[in-house]
């Protein structure tokens, strides 16, 4: 993986595959203490201690095609070789949440990215999941709510074109807003 | 400045349209291989590409969605093709050009484009 987004994308389709209805996903920047904080968030099945245990071996899966899963283990390394830490926690029935901390400025800090496309890719690939979006850097943030979005479109559905091209519009700005600057 | 009030507007427009395109039972469905080894080969490009080029095109009855691993990571990004009644066309190593090519070639004119489909290209 060459950007942290594309990592995002990776472990939101994790949650998907766990049954999430809701996916919380931030990426926040702390300018004072250089940490770049990455969390994903969801309500799906949740793994069993003996579960979260593996989770972080690249051969452990538990799909059936293949012997390795590596979108978590790569995150952890991503966070680790930038100096920063990874952390995973999960419930079964409740949840599930990882957390990637990268060190800011961190020569070996892999790009963000482009995180607004694996946000709009989710959103239009999951219609009838709910998605939020946090970004933040200092004390500039925005926020991204599928659900208040639903609650104006009643039946026109989150893909539709046009909506779908607000979405991107608003992530854009969104964006441009938080790290102009 | 995005409002939500636009949101507003978007519904109030499409409603006024009546589109009933839910699952029609001659709808195409173009899967993109999304797993691991979907996304680090490029999946995400491949998939927006073929979103865009399908909505440009207004290409009716063809629903682009996503799934997990397939089994042939060596050859992703992977792109599938499921046509009722017809047989699935698997189209791999695929890049955004090659989406283009595919929704006027096979989607559009049904031509299905042989040289990405994964018997041209595993020998």
């Amino acid at each position: 993986m060459q950007e942290i987004s594309l990592n995002i994308l990776d472990l939101a389709q994790n949650s998907i595959s766990a049954g999430a209805t809701l996916i919380e996903i931030s990426v926040e920047e702390n300018l004072d203490e250089d940490i770049l904080t990455v969390t994903i968030k969801d309500n799906g099945s949740g793994m069993s201690p003996d579960q979260l245990c593996a989770v972080t071996d690249p051969f452990y899966t538990t799909r059936t095609t293949r012997k390795v899963g590596l979108g978590v283990p790569f995150f952890k390394m991503a966070a680790e070789m930038s100096g920063g830490s990874f952390e995973i926690d999960s419930k079964i029935g409740l949840g599930t949440y990882v957390c990637g901390a990268f060190g800011l400025t961190n020569i070996d800090r892999m790009p963000i990215g482009d995180v607004n496309s694996t946000v709009a890719t989710l959103v239009y690939c999951n219609p009838e999941l709910d998605f939020v979006y946090k970004r933040s850097r200092g004390v500039r943030s925005f926020n991204f709510d599928t659900r208040e979005a639903r609650a104006v479109l009643g039946d026109v559905p989150l893909n539709a074109n046009e909506v779908i091209l607000w979405i991107k519009e608003f992530l854009s700005e969104g964006e441009k807003e938080v790290a102009g600057g | 400045m995005k409002t939500l009030a636009e949101l507003a507007e978007i519904r109030d427009k499409m409603q006024s349209k009546i589109n009933i395109r839910e699952n029609s039972g001659d709808s195409i469905r173009v899967v993109v291989g999304m797993a691991t080894c979907g996304i680090a080969a490029g999946a995400r490009p491949v998939l927006n590409c073929l979103v865009e080029e399908v909505s440009k095109r207004e290409v009716k009855n063809v629903m682009v969605t996503q799934t997990g691993c397939i089994g042939i990571c060596q050859y992703e990004p992977v792109v599938e093709v499921y046509e009722p009644g017809k047989e699935k066309v698997t189209y791999v190593k695929m890049t955004a050009e090659k989406a283009v090519r595919i929704v006027n070639d096979h989607l559009v004119n049904g031509n299905v484009v042989n040289e990405y489909t994964i018997g041209a290209v595993a020998k």
